[in-house]
C-alpha cells in the first residue's frame, strides 16, 4: 500500500513542497511589511549554495554541520535581502525591477553559479544530509508513515514555523504593527512605528527563509550541488503568497499541492506510466497548475476581499504622504 | 550628520545620460571587489574581457551574435516595461517565435539563392509565434487581472520543454529524421539554404560580420520609437504607464492597450527568436543546454533597465552587454569563473537603480551640531 502512486507522491510532495513553504513563508512576511522581493529564486540559489558549501568544509558531527549549514544558509539569503531591503526602503527604486535584479545578480547565471565554480562544489555528493527522524518501524505505517513520518526535521520545523507566524501576525504587538506597516504606512508612523525598520527586518528575515529553502534542495531533496538547482521554485513561492491571501496556514496546503505535482513527473517516468507526450505535460504541470490557481484565484471574489497589503511596492516618504 | 532626500521638480538632462554611465563604472569597480574577494586579478581579468569583447581579430563579429538577440529582447522588454506592465516572458516568447520561424522557414525554403519570400514569412511567423505566447499572461491580465510578471515567467519553463519536446521526444516536423547523425543525437531539422538570412562583411578587423537580425532590430528600435513617442496610441500608453487612474479618467482603453502592448512585446521577442534560427542556428535549437541556457530572454531586461526603456539606448546597451555575454562565453574558464557575467550585469543593473535616486531626487546633507544649517545661496 505504502508503494502506491498516491502514497508516494505525497510523500515526496510534502519533501518538494518543504522549500517553497519556506520560501513562500518568508515572502508573506516581506509582503506582509509591504516589500514585495521578486528575488526570491536568486535568494533561495544563494542560500543553497553556501548551505552546501558549509556541510563540504565543516568537519564536525553530522547534527552540528548541518545545523551550521542552515545557519550559513539563512546569512547567506539574509545578505541577498538586504541589498534589494537597502535599494527599495531607503533609495526608493522600483520593487519589481530591483527583485528582477537581484534574480539576476544571485541566480542561475549569476552569484550562485560563480560560487558553485570558485568553490569547486560541482559533482560532489552532500557530506551530510538531512534524513528522516522517525524509526523505520513507523515510517512503515500504513499510508500515514511514508507521508507524516518519513520526513526530515526541516518538514516538522516548517510545521511549528507556521504555527509561530500565525501567532506572531495576529496575537503579537509586533505582527500588528507588520500589517499596519503594509496595510497603511503614513497611519503606522503617525502610531509611532519606525516604518523603515520594520520593512528592512522583515525583508530581510525572508531572505533568510529564502536561503533555508535553498539549503532544503542542496541538504535533504537532492543532497548535491547542480547550477541553477531550483527549477523555478522560488516563482512558485511568490506565486503561492498570492493564492494563499497572504496566510501562512494556506502557504503550507498550497505548498504540498504543487510539491506533489512536482513530485508527480519523476514517479510517472519511474513507473514507465507513459500517457501521450509524458515528459512534456508532467514536468510543464506545476508551471501550468500555478497560472491555472492565480487565474482562479484572481478571477474569483474571495481574491479581491482578502487581497495583498494595500501598501504592497509603494515606497514610503514621510515628506510625500 | 543627516543625508535628506528632496525631491527634483525637474531632472536634468544631462543626469539621465550620466546615471546609467555612472552604473556601469561604478558595477564594475564592484565587480572587482568581488574577483580581488574570490582571489582572481581584477585588472587582468578586465583585460581579457574588453580584448575578447571588442578588440581581438574577430571579436566584434562575435559580439554581434549576441548583441542581436538581445536587441529583440530588451526592445521587447522596453516596450512593455514602458506601461509598467512587467512581461519578463521574452524567453519563452523567444522560443515560440524560432519555433514558428522554422517551421516557415523549412516550408518554404529550397536548395536555391536567398528567397525574400521565405525571409519574410519567417520573420511574419516569428513575431506571430511570440505575439500569441505573449498574448496568453496578455488575456490573463486584461480579462482577469491576474499578475502578469508570474504567469509570463511560467510559461518560459513550458515553452522550454516544449522545444525540447519537440527536437528530443518526438518525430516532430521540426526534427532531423534521416542521415547518420540523426540516429546519434537528435538535431533540429536544417534550413534550406534559399530561407538562411544573409549578412554582409565590413571591411575591418579582419572582416565584420553583419546579420540581416541586427538590421532587422535597428529598424525595429526605430519603429518603436516612433510608435511611442508620435502616435496617439504611444501617447496613451506611456500615460497609462505614469498613472492609470489619469488614463482611465482620460478615456483610454485599458484592456485593448494591455492586449496590444503585450502583443507588440512578444512579436518582438519572437522576431529575435526568428533571428536566431535564420541568422545563427540555423536550425531549431530544442537543446536544454543550447539556446535555453543562454538567457537572453531575461538580459534583455537588464538591458532594457539600463537603457531606461529608450529604443535608441537599447541598441547601444544590447551591444555593451553582449560584449560582455561574448567575452563570458569565449573566457569561460579559471581566470574567468562562470556566473561573473550575471554578477557583473546584477552590480550594473543595481547601480543603475540606485541612481534613479540621484535622477528623482536631490541629496541634501545636513548638519545636525546644535548650530541652525546656513541659508542656501539663492
Amino acid at each position: 500500500m505504502n508503494n502506491s502512486l498516491i502514497v508516494v507522491v505525497l510523500a515526496s510532495g510534502v519533501a518538494y513542497g518543504t522549500p517553497l513553504l519556506y520560501a513562500a513563508l518568508g515572502e508573506l512576511l516581506a509582503e506582509r511589511s509591504g516589500v514585495l522581493n521578486l528575488g526570491v529564486e536568486g535568494m533561495m540559489l544563494v542560500g543553497a549554495v553556501m548551505g552546501f558549501w558549509a556541510v563540504q568544509r565543516v568537519h564536525v558531527t553530522s547534527a552540528l554541520s548541518l545545523a551550521i549549514a542552515i545557519v550559513v544558509a539563512m546569512v547567506a539569503g539574509a545578505a541577498m535581502a538586504s541589498i534589494h531591503a537597502f535599494l527599495v526602503i531607503t533609495l526608493r527604486a522600483n520593487q519589481i525591477v530591483s527583485g528582477l535584479a537581484l534574480t539576476i545578480f544571485a541566480g542561475a547565471a549569476g552569484l550562485s553559479s560563480y560560487l558553485g565554480n570558485d568553490l569547486n562544489l560541482a559533482d560532489s555528493p552532500a557530506a551530510h544530509q538531512f534524513g528522516p527522524i522517525f524509526p523505520s518501524s513507523m515510517q512503515n505505517w500504513p499510508i500515514v508513515g511514508p507521508i507524516l513520518f518519513g520526513q526530515n526535521i526541516l518538514v516538522y520545523l516548517s510545521w511549528a514555523l507556521v504555527v509561530v507566524l500565525i501567532w506572531y501576525l495576529t496575537r503579537t504587538r509586533h505582527g500588528l504593527n507588520v500589517r499596519a506597516v503594509g496595510e497603511s504606512p503614513a497611519a503606522a508612523d503617525a502610531m509611532g512605528i519606525n516604518v523603515t525598520a520594520y520593512r528592512y527586518v522583515h525583508t530581510i528575515a525572508g531572505g533568510a527563509l529564502a536561503g533555508v529553502a535553498g539549503a532544503t534542495f542542496t541538504l535533504a531533496i537532492t543532497p548535491q550541488w547542480v547550477n541553477g538547482i531550483t527549477g523555478g521554485a522560488g516563482w512558485i513561492a511568490i506565486a503561492l503568497v498570492i493564492f494563499s491571501f497572504w496566510r501562512p496556514e494556506l502557504c503550507l496546503v498550497g505548498a504540498y499541492f504543487f510539491g506533489s505535482l512536482q513530485a508527480l513527473a519523476p514517479e510517472l517516468q519511474a513507473r514507465q506510466i507513459s500517457l501521450g507526450p509524458t515528459v512534456l505535460w508532467t514536468s510543464s504541470l506545476p508551471y501550468i497548475a500555478t497560472i491555472i490557481a492565480l487565474v482562479v484565484i484572481s478571477a474569483g471574489r474571495a481574491g479581491r476581499r482578502l487581497g495583498a497589503p494595500a501598501a504592497l511596492g509603494l515606497p514610503y516618504t514621510r515628506e510625500e504622504r | 550628520m543627516r543625508v535628506r532626500f528632496e525631491r527634483r521638480l525637474d531632472q536634468p538632462r544631462w543626469l539621465t545620460l550620466a546615471v546609467p554611465a555612472g552604473s556601469l563604472v561604478v558595477a564594475f569597480v564592484i565587480a572587482g571587489v568581488v574577483l580581488l574577494v574570490t582571489g582572481h586579478n581584477p585588472i587582468s581579468t578586465y583585460r581579457q574581457l574588453f580584448d575578447a569583447a571588442f578588440l581581438q581579430t574577430g571579436a566584434l563579429s562575435q559580439t554581434l551574435i549576441t548583441t542581436t538577440p538581445l536587441m529583440f529582447t530588451g526592445l521587447a522588454a522596453a516596450a512593455a516595461f514602458r506601461m509598467r506592465l512587467f512581461n519578463i516572458g521574452a524567453e519563452g516568447q523567444l522560443y515560440l517565435g524560432a519555433t514558428f520561424a522554422a517551421a516557415a522557414g523549412i516550408y518554404l525554403g529550397d536548395g536555391g539563392g536567398t528567397s525574400w519570400l521565405a525571409i519574410t514569412a519567417m520573420v511574419v511567423a516569428g513575431c506571430l509565434g511570440g505575439a500569441l505566447w505573449a498574448l496568453i499572461p496578455g488575456v490573463l491580465r486584461a480579462f482577469f487581472r491576474t499578475n502578469e510578471i508570474i504567469t509570463s515567467l511560467m510559461l518560459n519553463y513550458v515553452a522550454g520543454y516544449l522545444i525540447t519536446y519537440l527536437i528530443f521526444e518526438s518525430e516532430s516536423y521540426w526534427r532531423q529524421t534521416t542521415g547518420f547523425n540523426a540516429t546519434v543525437f537528435p538535431t533540429g531539422k536544417p534550413l534550406p539554404a534559399s530561407a538562411v538570412w544573409p549578412s554582409w562583411t565590413i571591411d575591418l578587423q579582419g572582416g565584420i560580420t553583419v546579420p540581416l537580425g541586427l538590421l532587422l532590430g535597428l529598424g525595429t528600435a526605430v519603429v518603436l520609437w516612433v510608435l511611442y513617442r508620435r502616435t496617439r496610441f504611444g501617447f496613451e500608453v506611456q500615460v497609462l504607464g505614469d498613472s492609470e487612474r489619469a488614463a482611465r479618467y482620460g478615456g483610454v482603453r485599458i484592456r485593448r492597450k494591455i492586449l496590444a502592448v503585450m502583443a507588440i512585446s512578444g512579436a518582438i521577442a519572437g522576431l529575435g527568436g526568428a533571428s536566431q534560427v535564420g541568422d545563427f542556428s540555423h536550425s531549431l535549437d530544442g537543446d536544454p543546454n543550447g539556446l535555453q541556457k543562454l538567457g537572453y530572454g531575461y538580459t534583455g531586461i537588464v538591458v532594457a533597465a539600463l537603457a531606461r526603456y529608450n529604443p535608441f539606448a537599447t541598441c547601444l546597451v544590447a551591444f555593451l552587454i553582449g560584449g560582455l555575454e561574448n567575452a563570458g562565453n569565449t573566457l569561460q574558464g579559471a581566470d574567468f569563473p562562470a556566473g561573473l557575467v550575471g554578477v557583473i550585469q546584477g552590480i550594473i543593473l543595481f547601480s543603475a537603480l540606485g541612481g534613479e535616486l540621484l535622477v528623482r531626487y536631490r541629496v541634501r546633507i545636513a548638519h545636525r551640531s546644535g548650530v541652525a544649517p546656513a541659508p542656501e545661496a539663492a
